[in-house]
């Protein structure tokens, strides 16, 4: 099966293949190559079936950049599930602030970046941290940091978009938010309605459950179906994966079928290797036993990294066509005018500007005028009112 | 200062000077002893036995309240303190109930029995508590309740005509619960704590503390402990009311190395070595309540109930209603407070 893929600009690469998953079909179709080329049976052949190629191998020269963005209360394992998913220690040296000094902070945001590379091809992700979201007594202004922060992300996109330098655009659009919901409460709570509704037309929003091993199994079903519930009732609009084509083999629409149905993923995470059942494992070691971080049966870790690593492409294209360019025709229609217009009017607001000087100079002229006969009129009184200089 | 003289108390005249706040409980100081088998059985320890017989049959009441964020396990958890179905999520498990828009207090009586003793147990909850957006002040309400309580109480001890057992509704022990994040306590818990541990005895809790692993909790209770202590809060049993040695190490030890408790609660039973347990059934084992390998529950079981119970009430009678009644006299100039309000007066005839 052929598939033409556009090329479109050289900023912005189009096809990413994920090690792990299309590793197969990328090393078929370079079997396939060579043959393709040397011997061209069918006489209408052209050859830009091999275009895909093409973009691929200048994608992976380039490498993909990825902006990933993590919200929730602190304690809710943020941090290590995101170490855990990319096999590294984002925060090095980081300090746990005591609830004192929480009292005083205000939501802030970190971003991380990090380089990764697999079999040849590069990763630059960035990962954005909002300590003290959740954390006040009153969070009323919680969200206000994080959606300013995004907003700025897709300004600086426009006006780089506009500008007359295009080749080395840096894209920090956020191309996705985890969103930790509790494991301890009974569903949603308000400030997280409050929340993803503020930021649900700006961002893609997965939600996720952390610290799945807190909750037995039945639990954990009661549980998702009760934020999916009230995810509907709210009008939230979370990142729907896209169905699996018709022409995908059954394996990939299987797969798709088990993500979609396992959303919100509820994950375990940890970077411990524990000894278990004689091999070495990724978990979490309790008294009772111990929880596996890669066991589809414990936790859907496994699934949220496939769905991350394989629809990575698909989560950047959803920011740039719908949420880009929502930000973008709001922010034209609202401002786009004047930022053109003032160009335009500088000269006239120059002839303005001189007008009014020219204005005030005859006012300054006139009282001037009129003091001169106040004073006279005063000297014919014999008033002595003294010289006004 | 008396020196050498056993010091006797008067009775609590309103004429007497209003004491200080946090006065020493009222337990007279040790009398010159008398060596008893000296001179021949006399008897005097038998009172225990009539003491015992006493509140066998006159039941005794506890009122226990619990606060924390909803989904901490707090109504599963009265639950197996007291192996009975006590808590408002007794009538059904459907938690289709949404979070209320304030704080609510919802007191649920119960009598329950074991061994010829009765106990009035009352479990007051507190749902809406730290679930808003904006909490600010949601501890007030729940510290309204409590000084309510202490109100009634008043009312009825300065009556002319008063009840021989006067009834009990004030709040003997309060179980605030904190959220396991592994971290440090949260911006509320610290302000809930510091403004009603001077009303009321707060044991801290940690809940669902399946969640963290034997390290992770060893680090979490330290930090928390520390924590508690450079803020100034005293949680119960609080130093300044040990009355001896014995209690002060007893109680040294309960407060330096096992609070605040990390608990899991759980009304289901399970098959563990020939043995039904409480349990929490998961793919990876089956988490025993009662096993203190596994979590502190037992602990803060036998103490609350098993060791502590009286000491607690006694705290609450002695040192937390004594201070609101100072500070009740105190407003009034020492005379007895006028009941302004025509709720619940009595007439002053027979």
């Amino acid at each position: 099966t052929q598939r033409v893929v556009s090329g479109e600009g050289a900023t912005r690469p189009c096809l990413l293949v994920p090690s792990a998953w299309r590793d197969e079909t990328s090393q078929k179709m370079s079997k396939q190559q060579p043959a393709q080329f040397i011997n061209p049976e069918t006489p209408g052949y052209v050859g830009f079936a091999n275009l895909p190629n093409q973009v691929h191998r200048k994608s992976v020269k380039k490498g993909f950049e990825f902006t990933l963005m993590v919200v929730g209360e602190s304690g809710l394992g943020k941090s290590t599930l995101i170490n855990s998913l990319f096999l590294t220690d984002l925060y090095p040296e980081r300090v746990i602030p005591g609830a004192a000094e929480k009292i005083e902070r205000t939501v802030q945001i970190e971003a991380s970046t990090v380089e990764i590379e697999e079999r040849g091809v590069k990763l630059r992700l960035t990962v954005v941290d909002t300590p003290g979201y959740g954390d006040a007594i009153n969070c009323r202004d919680c969200f206000k940091t994080i959606i300013s922060y995004i907003d700025e992300q897709f300004e600086r996109y426009l006006h780089d978009e506009s500008g007359l330098n295009r080749r080395h655009i840096v894209d920090n659009r956020v191309h996705c938010c985890f969103y930790f919901i509790s494991p301890f409460g009974h569903g949603l709570k308000p400030l997280d309605v409050a929340f993803m509704k503020a930021i649900h037309n700006k961002v893609n929003i997965v939600p996720v459950i952390a610290k799945a091993d807190t909750l037995t199994l039945k639990e954990r079903e009661r549980l998702k179906k009760r934020i999916l519930d009230e995810i509907e009732e709210h009008n939230i609009k979370i990142y729907h994966l896209p169905d699996a084509e018709s022409d995908e083999d059954e394996d990939f629409k299987e797969q798709t079928r088990l993500l979609k149905a396992s959303i919100p993923f509820s994950v375990v995470g940890s970077n411990q290797l524990i000894e278990a059942k004689g091999k070495k494992v990724r978990g979490r070691l309790y008294p009772w036993g111990v929880v596996e971080v890669e066991n589809p049966e414990h936790n859907d870790f496994l699934k949220l990294r496939t769905m991350l690593i394989t629809h990575m492409q698909d989560l950047q294209e959803v920011t740039q066509d719908l949420h880009y360019e929502n930000f973008r025709s709001e922010r034209l229609k609202r401002g786009g005018r004047k930022v053109e217009n003032e160009d335009m009017n500088k000269d006239q607001i120059l002839l303005e500007k001189e007008a009014e000087l020219r204005r005030m100079q005859e006012m300054i002229a006139r009282m001037q005028a009129q003091m001169q006969m106040q004073m006279q009129g005063g000297d014919s009184d014999g008033g002595a009112l003294g010289h006004h200089v | 200062m008396s020196k050498g003289l056993p010091e006797t108390r008067t009775d609590t005249a309103m004429s007497e000077l209003v004491p200080e706040p946090r006065p020493k409980p009222a337990v007279p100081m040790k009398p010159m002893s008398i060596n008893s088998n000296l001179l021949g059985y006399i008897g005097i320890d038998t009172i225990i036995e009539q003491m015992r017989k006493k509140t066998m049959k006159t039941g005794f009441d506890f009122n226990i309240m619990v606060v924390g964020q909803s989904g901490l396990g707090k109504s599963t958890l009265v639950n197996t303190l007291f192996k009975s179905q006590v808590s408002r999520k007794a009538s059904s498990w459907n938690r289709e109930e949404k979070i209320p828009k304030t704080v609510e207090i919802k007191a649920i009586g119960h009598v329950i029995e074991e061994g010829g003793v009765k106990m009035k147990l009352t479990v007051i909850d507190t749902p809406g508590f730290g679930d808003q957006i904006n909490n600010e002040n949601c501890w007030e309400p729940i510290e309204k309740y409590i000084n309510e309580q202490y109100e009634k109480f008043l009312k009825e001890e300065v009556n002319i005509a008063r009840k021989k057992r006067i009834p009990d509704t004030r709040v003997h022990c309060c179980l605030y619960f904190i959220s396991p994040t592994g971290h440090s306590l949260r911006p509320l818990d610290l302000e809930f704590m510091k403004h009603l541990s001077k009303v009321v005895n707060i044991i801290p809790v940690i809940a669902k503390a399946d969640t963290m692993t034997l390290e992770e909790k060893c680090e979490f209770k330290q930090r928390v402990r520390k924590e508690l202590e450079v803020n100034g809060i005293e949680f119960y049993p609080q130093k300044e009311f040990d009355e001896d040695l014995e209690d002060k190490t007893e109680n040294d030890k309960i407060r330096q190395e096992s609070m605040p408790f990390a608990v899991v609660g759980s009304d289901k039973e399970y098959q563990v070595n020939g043995k039904r347990v409480l349990g929490r059934k998961t793919p990876w084992g089956i988490i025993e309540v009662e096993n203190l390998n596994h979590c502190e529950f037992a602990l803060l079981r036998d103490f609350v109930i098993r060791t502590h119970l009286q000491d607690l009430k006694e705290v609450t009678h002695n040192i937390h209603y004594e201070t609101y009644r100072a500070k009740r006299l105190n407003d009034n100039g020492g005379l007895p407070p006028v009941s302004v309000d025509t709720e619940g007066s009595h007439d002053s005839n027979p």
